[in-house]
């Protein structure tokens, strides 16, 4: 591994991000504004919002980083460019943390858009610290991006990519305990739940959210997602081979 | 054959590699040497097992038996990803981002400077295109970037895909040129193409059909040995006399 590869790993997809400008846009302003559409579909329900809020500012940078990183290593495999860098001398963890690197940027200015619509202008109140939040938030982002990178292995076309976000990131958003609370579905559903790494995600978001104590149940939920986000690296790494059929 | 009598080292010694997709046979039992310091071409129709050959040299290819030794070492082994240049028959570059930003990348990966990237944009003929997108350019042009990317860093083995397919024949010229004067200055070409005649800008020719390698020796003596003027109708005889 080298700093230098990981660095121009790194710049290379941000100047391929900057050549993407509505990309980019979509990026940073579609959050903001769902989080505004929430807040006025839940008009009529009091507290939901406050309750909802706040985790979603967590959560969305998960959602999309899934979805871009899929599509982007999809992109890699197929025309070509993964089989040309695999041949130079780059370390995977290069390639890895150069995208890490590039996408958690992206990451953190989406989260501060967000977070700043929705804790400045729409009132959501974090009972924790906020740079705990954003933290956390970033840390989605890459929890995201390890996902997409190791499900991309078993897209073969950007269709199926796309289709792995109902497959892969849809249940665990409702299982998380975002919709409804966990220990109100049905048994199994719960016990499921437990084996879903958004679980803990969410479960870190809603604790900063509601409360300024950092308790043993935020260091659990930080450290799974913290082993998850470097397992599923690590399994998106065994995905990238140097030798092929 | 010329790589033992002119004294030089093989740069690549393929021995009883097999390759196996499914259930066919891709490259059945291959041997061959590439004399270090020449062009080689190796051609045959589409579909002979060209690429399947050049990916096993670059070291990308799951192999099933036989060994290829790449400058006396193990294909794909750790020092040669500095030393081996591969240029995959579709060009594979960032389509999204300029000319420029696509060398700059490969550079640095290999730590070399500005200097190297404005050598092999001269080289390929693209100085005027530095900053247009990739994407944007045409196909052509498209493969000469790729080819740019492979020649970073002066590796001593270029391994070229069907470099000149699809490219005008001025620019087609001037490429076997540049091919020429690199192998002069020391650095070996294994060059792949399905156009038998493109065989009269190497100095050796691997001839290779279903797998199988039907001749390697200097064009100009399968010409003769095959009573023939074009290697198309070598070719021809080749097999025929094969088959018989």
């Amino acid at each position: 591994m080298s700093p230098r590869i990981t660095g121009s790993t790194a710049l290379r997809v941000l100047s391929q991000l900057r050549r993407d400008p509505r990309t980019v846009a979509l990026l940073l302003v579609v959050p903001a504004l769902l989080v505004v559409l929430l807040k006025y579909v839940l008009e009529g329900s009091p507290g939901s919002f406050e309750r909802l809020g706040g985790p979603l500012i967590g959560l969305f940078p998960f959602i999309v980083m899934f979805l871009v990183t899929s599509i982007t290593m999809l992109r890699e495999r197929t025309t070509g460019t993964l089989e040309r860098l695999l041949t130079l001398p780059l370390a995977k963890l290069d390639l890895l943390l150069g995208y890490g690197i590039a996408f958690g940027l992206v990451a953190a200015a989406q989260v501060a858009i967000v977070a700043a619509v929705g804790i400045g202008w729409l009132g959501i109140d974090v009972a924790g610290p906020i740079w705990l939040l954003v933290v956390l938030a970033i840390g989605n982002a890459l929890l995201g991006m390890s996902l997409g990178l190791f499900v991309s292995a078993f897209a073969t076309t950007e269709f199926q990519a796309v289709q792995f976000m109902p497959v892969f990131v849809l249940p665990q958003l409702l299982l998380c305990g975002l919709f409804v609370a966990r220990d109100q579905m049905a048994h199994f559903l719960y016990v499921i739940s437990y084996a879903m790494p958004l679980t803990y995600a969410y479960d870190a978001l809603a604790r900063v959210t509601t409360s300024d104590v950092f308790d043993r149940y935020l260091a659990r939920d930080i450290a799974v997602t913290a082993g998850v986000i470097l397992l599923s690296l690590a399994l998106g790494a065994a995905t990238l081979r140097r030798r092929t059929a | 054959m010329a790589s033992e009598s002119n004294g030089h080292v093989p740069a690549i010694e393929v021995e009883n590699l097999r390759v196996v997709r499914g259930d066919n046979p891709v490259l059945p039992d291959l041997s061959l040497t590439v004399t270090g310091g020449s062009v080689t071409g190796l051609l045959g129709p589409s579909g002979s097992g060209k690429s399947t050959l050049m990916r096993a040299i670059v070291g990308v290819q799951l192999i099933s038996s036989g060994s290829v030794l790449v400058l006396g070492q193990q294909a794909g082994s750790r020092p040669l990803r500095r030393e081996v240049g591969y240029v995959t028959q579709a060009p594979s570059v960032y389509g999204d981002i300029t000319v420029h930003e696509n060398l700059t990348y490969f550079a640095r990966i290999l730590g070399a400077g500005e200097d190297d990237v404005v050598r092999v944009l001269e080289t390929v003929a693209l100085e005027a295109f530095t900053t247009r997108i990739v994407g944007t350019l045409s196909g052509g042009q498209r493969a000469r970037v790729s080819l740019a990317t492979a020649l970073l860093g002066r590796p001593r083995l270029l391994i070229l895909d069907e470099p000149t397919v699809g490219l005008d024949p001025v620019i087609r010229r001037q490429l076997w040129e540049t091919f020429g004067e690199l192998a002069r200055s020391g650095t070996t070409l294994l060059v792949s193409s399905h156009v038998m005649d493109e065989a009269s800008h190497c100095e050796e020719v691997l001839l290779i059909r279903e797998g199988r390698l039907v001749s390697s020796e200097p064009p100009r003596e399968l010409l003769r040995r095959m009573h023939a003027d074009d290697m198309e109708t070598a070719f021809l005889r080749l097999i025929e006399e094969e088959e018989t």
